[in-house]
């Protein structure tokens, strides 16, 4: 094999599978894993792929110490990974939220299944979206995929690596049990052709190095330990030398710069899709496995006649605030497909402002939303319409 | 004068002044605080061992003892709660060059972070643990700890603590780990040398440093901070390769201290290469 | 030192000096180096540091033996010594007064 990281070919493989040969072809070399239903497929294609691609797999003794270990390898100068869903992605947000105040590049992946607590752990859900955004303490932001089959799965880890590493954040994979346990063709193309991004080392003199002086798109070069830049980095509210700094002037400017280099960067980083939305009246809003539906719905609804069009959300944080307001403007209803009882619809409505009516069509979880529902829902409106 | 350059009176350099982020000095532990002592230990060990200290790093959990990872001048990392460990294994699996040292308070290491203690122990993860013993949780005011004796004061045990507290050399001991020690923060050489030997050799090294609380521990257990030296001198006694179910702290009784465990047992990385890494 | 036996090679062993030096602002007064001097020659001063601590005092200058024990018992990383500058064995030292004012002698 000539790269034995990057898998070329054609394959037949799970979601499971295909996210972790797309953390290999992006260059992970850590992964800090831990069992749990349905994401243990990744941990257990890692555990046995990473060392042949030169990296290490530990399988820590908790989500929290998986969590840690991948924030400390990263500091070690590794592009690192875990996967886990519901339960212990809720043991993950404190060292989420660590991982963001010291911007420490990582990728986590949820595959998520129907909660709360332990809920049913082989039946797929979307219901940790919120979660996503504000699970950790504190204000902050984040970055989420939503992959809608193992194709993704393997493009959208490279992905959330790149952004990972660009912007200096942990990066999630909100992906569910549906996608993660389902197989399908994955290609994977040759080495040379897969865009990677390696994160930006630091320059110049090591004893001047102050490690959160930023740069221009708002990101500080991160040295790695061992190189002899000898930094602190704290989870207290620091300054731009990294030391704890307690005082709410500072807290202001380092908030600034932990939100701004997003928010100042959602170009680059807002990922959507949108189908057949030119002339749409209606506009259906999904991610992830309740995508799937949505489009079997678009085309049901389009053969007859119903002009609705779908937006679907390849990263589902940042929520596309501005074009979900421009859309809104020009259709009469949203109709959110998830496998929630109304997370995102929350952030539909938000943007909306009334402008547009939004629907949800969601359930509690635990299996794929039919079409029929969805199509079901677009005919009610358009019957309210008629009225 | 010959052998001493002069130096403005408001300056003089101290030895330990090119390892201590000196921009941060005081530091904000309490007068009579054991953890500076310790700390000051810890660098010259650093330093005596001969470790190159830019691939040395010091990882800290939350507690005032995890306030020593700030002002050491290495790269060092002050994390979360519970969880320097993991954030250090993480990092050693991922570049096994680096010299680990986890320095953190007892509450830090053993109580949020008992698990991760006993499996870095159990892994034989090589890196050093410094765990300063001030038998409660200072950062926060005083509060009971895992280590707290029987029946003392402490903020949330007014009437005395029903708890009993760990071992910790027992605790370590049991884990795996493959060097196990305890001293007090008076005995600073044997600290010093201590934590030099597990600098230099490989595997999981712990040494427990007892050490006093003078604002929060000692003042509700009616120890002023040269009473409780004065018990670091007097009811210690030193036995190299003691038991370890036998080293329960009782200043009634006698403390022991000395270096209980110290063999040889093959690190996680050693182990992984083998069976992984064949090239 | 008083000896109650005078070893045989006392002309000859040289007692090793040292003279003390503060990083006075970053004492915080706890005594710990004042109690455990060997040679009992630290005090407390009645000046104040910038933090209004009392930094110690040597009293006996000539008397420190360079044992470093202030240097490695005080939390505050405030106080070393160095070696002083070689002596003749069996010797006393006299008290290097020339504009050292690191550890004035006590008046």
């Amino acid at each position: 094999m000539s790269n034995p990281a990057v898998l070329t070919g054609e394959h037949y493989m799970t979601g499971d599978e295909a996210c972790a040969e797309g953390g290999l072809a992006a260059g992970c070399q850590f992964f800090g894993g831990y069992p749990i239903t349905p994401a243990t497929e990744i941990a257990e294609h890692m555990s046995s792929r990473l060392p042949q691609a030169g990296g290490t797999y530990i399988q820590m003794e908790d989500e929290i110490a998986a969590m840690a270990s991948i924030l400390g390898a990263s500091w070690a100068g590794k592009k690192s990974m875990t996967s886990t869903s519901g339960p212990g992605f809720s043991l993950m947000m404190e060292n989420i939220g660590l991982g963001i105040c010291t911007e420490t590049p990582c990728v986590v992946v949820n595959v998520q299944r129907a909660g709360p607590s332990t809920g049913l752990p082989t039946l797929g859900a979307q219901g940790d979206m919120m979660q996503a955004r504000w699970g950790s303490h504190g204000h902050y932001e984040i970055i989420a995929f939503a992959p809608m089959s193992p194709q993704e799965m393997f493009y959208h880890t490279i992905e959330a690596f790149n952004l990972s590493e660009k912007y200096r954040l942990p990066v999630l994979i909100m992906s569910d049990e549906i996608i993660g346990h389902m197989s399908e063709k994955v290609i994977i193309p040759d080495a040379k052709k897969i865009k990677t991004f390696e994160r930006v080392k630091p320059k110049g003199r090591k004893d001047r190095f102050k490690p959160y002086e930023t740069t221009a798109y708002g990101v500080a070069p991160m040295p790695a330990a061992g190189d002899g830049y000898r930094v602190h980095i704290t989870g207290l509210t620091h300054d731009d030398r990294g030391y704890p700094a307690m005082s709410p002037e500072a807290q202001e400017i380092m908030m600034t710069r932990l939100i701004g280099k997003i928010q100042n960067n959602l170009d680059d980083i807002i990922r959507t899709e949108q189908y057949l939305m030119d002339d749409a009246d209606i506009c259906i809003v999904s991610y992830g496995a309740s995508a799937r539906t949505a489009y079997a719905a678009v085309e049901d609804a389009r053969r007859d006649g119903i002009k609705v069009g779908l937006l679907r959300l390849i990263t589902v944080w940042p929520f596309p605030d501005a074009l979900v307001q421009e859309l809104s403007r020009r259709v009469k209803a949203f109709v959110t497909v998830e496998m929630n009882m109304g997370q995102i619809h929350r952030e539909v409505e938000r943007c909306a402002c009334g402008r547009a009516q939004a629907v949800l069509v969601g359930h509690a979880g635990g299996a794929i939303i039919p079409p029929e529902k969805v199509y079901a829902a677009l005919k009610e409106l358009t019957l309210k319409k008629k009225k | 004068m010959a052998v001493q350059a002069k130096k403005a009176p408001s300056e003089p350099k101290h030895p330990l002044d090119d390892l201590i982020r000196t921009d941060r000095m005081p530091h904000i532990w309490c007068p009579g605080c054991g953890i500076g002592t310790v700390f000051s230990s810890c660098l010259h060990a650093m330093l005596a061992s001969g470790i190159d200290l830019d691939k040395t790093v010091m990882v800290s959990g939350i507690g005032c003892s995890g306030r020593g990872a700030g002002y050491a001048k290495v790269d060092s990392f002050h994390t979360t709660h519970g969880r320097a460990i993991p954030f250090a294994t993480g990092m050693k699996v991922a570049n096994p060059d680096l010299h680990m040292i986890v320095f953190s308070g007892d509450g830090d290491l053993f109580a949020i972070g008992g698990n991760h203690f006993i499996h870095a122990a159990r892994r034989n993860i090589d890196m050093t643990v410094i765990c300063i013993n001030n038998f409660n949780y200072g950062m926060t005011g005083g509060q009971v700890a895992a280590t707290t004796p029987s029946l003392a004061r402490t903020t949330t045990t007014p009437l005395g603590n029903p708890d009993s507290p760990f071992n910790l050399p027992l605790l370590a001991y049991a884990s795996g780990a493959t060097y196990v020690a305890r001293w007090t923060m008076l005995h600073t050489r044997e600290v010093t040398d201590s934590i030099q030997t597990c600098l230099t050799r490989k595997g999981f090294s712990f040494v427990e440093v007892l050490a006093p609380c003078p604002v929060n521990y000692g003042r509700r257990n009616k120890e002023r901070p040269l009473d409780t030296l004065k018990m670091y001198q007097d009811k210690t006694i030193i036995k190299n390769g003691a038991n370890p179910a036998e080293l329960g702290v009782d200043f009634k009784k006698r403390v022991v201290l000395g270096t209980f465990v110290d063999v040889e047992r093959p690190t996680f990385t050693e182990t992984y290469d083998k069976l992984y890494h064949k090239e | 030192m008083d000896f109650w036996r005078v070893p045989l090679d006392a002309e000859e062993v040289i007692v090793s000096r040292g003279i003390v030096h503060f990083v006075e602002d970053r004492c915080k007064g706890c005594g710990y180096c004042i109690q455990f001097c060997p040679k009992k020659i630290l005090q407390t001063s009645t000046r104040f540091n910038k933090k209004s601590y009392h930094p110690p005092e040597v009293t006996k200058p000539e008397e420190c033996v360079n044992c470093h024990f202030c240097e490695i018992i005080c939390p505050e990383l405030a106080i070393y010594s160095v070696e002083a500058p070689g002596s003749e064995p069996g010797e006393a030292q006299q008290p290097d007064d020339a504009g050292d004012t690191c550890c004035p002698p006590v008046k």
